[in-house]
């Protein structure tokens, strides 16, 4: 059993502030840290790995220094990182992204089982699982929040939807997207940590994946950027004080025509 | 060539550009020719190209490399504004009517007909109301294997239809369903596709979709377009545009398609639905949202919160503490890892507001916030805030609602 996970590094975004003179971010401070749903997508490919054996390898597209992603996936337990990393990847959006990554996957061989997060906490698309689905075709299951059953040739899984859950089936080879819901991942152990340390992180480059130059970067994206702005902000809020006797009904008699337009 | 550069002997050092760069990809290091001066050097690894800092360096000093796109496709082929009309069970769902909003003026700028695409199984009836709602055509595919919604099949039924009659632009819900479908049906079409937009306009010259969405948790907006590739592509949050309005006696057209067998195939089979137990969690479509945090102080008080979201008809949300902490289940959460919200209204009791929650329910249009902490963040995003014992105003308010509404 060859199980995938799919890694980003991206800013803590709890760090990231608005400076109210400039409008601009304040970035001075601000950690790389692995997305936090990814977490969630390499504890739940070692649970795999623990139930069906095999091997975990991690993968990451970004530059030199998401290799730190990789390093803490392997003190966790994960048995492989590959940073997929090259210029020609630069600008790429989720179409781009995820040809990159699907084509990192098929170098790697064959792969029963691919997790990833359900989104990254600095993009916050949801598109790049579903898109390395489709460029690899194989069959996907988004948001999981449970897997049922699992064996060598089918899986079983939970899906999260609004207004409850789906008990989806599918076959192996197969894309899993992961919810917060499906575990608590566990901290990494001193061997663990030590093993991160002394890991082989392999690159792979464009060329050794044997890319479609037109399918990178910023050539491969069809969607631009073409504005990035500062939210307009809140502000004009009103702190209504007094005794809970008179905030309560002040505050009731200024909300209640909401309330009134929606029952 | 590196596709963004910066000119040495132009550059000043005077950091515009660092300031302007949303994702930290400038800095400033020693100029190799002259030690005095420092110039600016931009990371590629980092950079996005969204040109931000060619637009503020005041001297000419970076130069982006600006490329004549051929588009791989006829352009001026592609037409018409097409709304994905998700059903679950048979009934539309209500961001349905949201995109049939936003696409109605979409469609009217472009001077195109707005249509939606029906999938499912004996859904042909409910074409009616997507016209009353503004559709000029409706594309319905109705068939047995498309009862409930399948990655698979419902994409491959998309692409086909897409394919064949060339849309100038499609919008999906940014629902768990949307999410899944839209983005396998963008990478087989090579088209863009914004996810979770919250605003849309025509640009009046190129006639491109301008699409605009939040990013790193909502600190900083967006606007995405795809110049070259049709369909322009995307997926648009819950609650934030308006639903049409319905007009009786709307006149359009249903146009019953038919595809091949092979595409109504699934790898994937869907064993059955279990509906969460409580009738009101489906918190992305609530008008309103009563959401509970740690600073109720135990998970007992959730009754409290679940009381007032009942007589006010909303539904009952939670900060990740509280969810972390086992009071309320994970389908609650508002916030970063939980669900993004944009409710009418908003109330937040006992919440502090952590930025990833407000990530997840800033854009509300009025939030209400309850907190005994004067300096809790939450109440500089509040229209309203008390500064107060939860306990003791949440069962006030519950209380005069019941006198208002006769409850």
């Amino acid at each position: 059993m060859h199980i995938v996970v799919l890694v980003k590094q991206v800013p803590d975004t709890a760090d990231v502030k608005i400076d109210p003179d400039t409008n601009t971010l304040i970035r001075e401070g601000v950690a790389a840290i692995t997305n936090p749903f990814d977490a969630y997508a390499v504890e739940e490919a070692l649970r795999l790995k623990e139930r069906l054996g095999g091997t975990v390898t991690a993968v990451s597209m970004g530059p030199p220094q998401a290799e730190a992603v990789l390093r803490e996936a392997i003190s966790l337990g994960v048995d492989n990182g590959v940073l997929v990393s090259d210029r020609a990847f630069a600008g790429s959006d989720t179409w781009a992204t995820s040809y990159t990554l699907a084509t990192a996957i098929k170098t790697l061989g064959d792969v029963d089982i691919i997790v990833c997060g359900k989104q990254a906490a600095d993009g916050d698309t949801a598109q790049v699982g579903p898109g390395v689905a489709t460029h690899l075709d194989v069959p996907q299951i988004t948001f999981v929040r449970k897997i049922e059953e699992v064996d060598d040739k089918h899986i079983v899984a939970e899906r999260l939807l609004e207004e409850g859950y789906e008990v989806i089936e599918s076959p192996l080879p197969c894309l899993l997207t992961v919810v917060k819901e499906i575990n608590d991942p566990r901290m990494p152990s001193l061997k663990g940590k030590m093993a991160a340390k002394k890991a082989e992180i392999r690159t792979m480059t464009a060329d050794e994946m044997g890319c479609d130059p037109a399918k990178l970067g910023l050539d491969g994206s069809p969607t631009k950027v073409v504005k990035i702005f500062s939210p307009p902000p809140r502000g004009g809020g009103e702190m209504l004080e007094g005794e809970v006797h008179e905030v309560v009904p002040s505050l009731v008699e200024k909300i209640k025509d909401i309330v009134i337009g929606v029952n | 060539m590196d596709p963004i550069k910066i000119i040495q002997e132009s550059c000043v050092g005077c950091t515009l550009c660092e300031t302007a760069c949303p994702f930290g990809a400038v800095v400033m290091v020693d100029s190799e020719t002259d030690d005095k001066k420092k110039i600016a050097e931009i990371d590629l690894n980092t950079c996005t190209l969204c040109g931000a800092c060619v637009e503020a360096c005041k001297f000419d000093a970076i130069e982006m490399e600006e490329k004549t796109v051929v588009p791989g496709v006829e352009l001026s082929a592609y037409k018409d504004v097409w709304v994905f009309a998700e059903q679950h069970e048979g009934e539309i769902q209500t961001i349905t009517y949201e995109l049939l909003g936003e696409g109605r003026k979409l469609a009217d700028d472009l001077g195109m007909d707005l249509c939606a695409v029906l999938i499912g199984s004996g859904i042909g009836e409910k074409a009616q109301d997507l016209i009353a709602r503004g559709a000029d055509k409706i594309y319905v595919v109705d068939k047995p294997e498309l009862a409930h919604f399948q990655d698979e099949p419902y994409s491959a039924v998309l692409v086909d239809l897409i394919n064949k009659i060339k849309p100038n632009v499609v919008l999906c819900g940014a629902t768990v369903v949307g999410r899944s479908l839209i983005s396998r049906v963008a990478i087989k079409i090579d088209a863009g596709l914004t996810a979770d937009c919250t605003a849309l306009s025509i640009d009046p010259e190129t006639k491109n979709l301008l699409q605009t969405r939040p990013a790193f948790g909502g600190n900083i907006m967006a606007t995405i377009e795809a110049p070259n590739h049709r369909p322009q592509m995307s997926t648009v949050r819950h609650k934030v545009m308006k639903e049409a309005e319905i007009v009786e006696g709307r006149q359009g057209e249903i146009l019953i398609q038919e595809v091949a067998e092979e595409l109504l195939k699934s790898r994937t089979k869907r064993l059955n639905f279990v509906p969460e137990e409580e009738s009101t969690v489906n918190i992305a479509e609530a008008d309103i949202i009563v959401s509970g945090g740690r600073g109720i102080g135990k998970p007992e008080n959730f009754a409290m919160i679940r009381e007032l979201a009942e007589v006010i008809g909303a539904g009952v949300g939670a900060s990740r503490a509280a969810v972390d902490a086992d009071w309320i289940p994970y389908s609650h959460q508002v916030g970063q890892t939980g669900k993004t919200v944009c409710p009418k209204m908003y109330i937040a009791c006992g919440i502090s507001g952590q930025i990833q929650h407000l990530a997840g329910m800033s854009s509300s249009e009025v939030i209400v916030a309850i907190n005994k902490d004067p300096d809790a963040p939450i109440f500089q995003v509040a229209t309203y805030g008390i500064v107060g014992d939860v306990n003791e105003v949440v069962p006030r308010i519950t209380e005069e609602f019941r006198n208002v509404l006769g409850k």
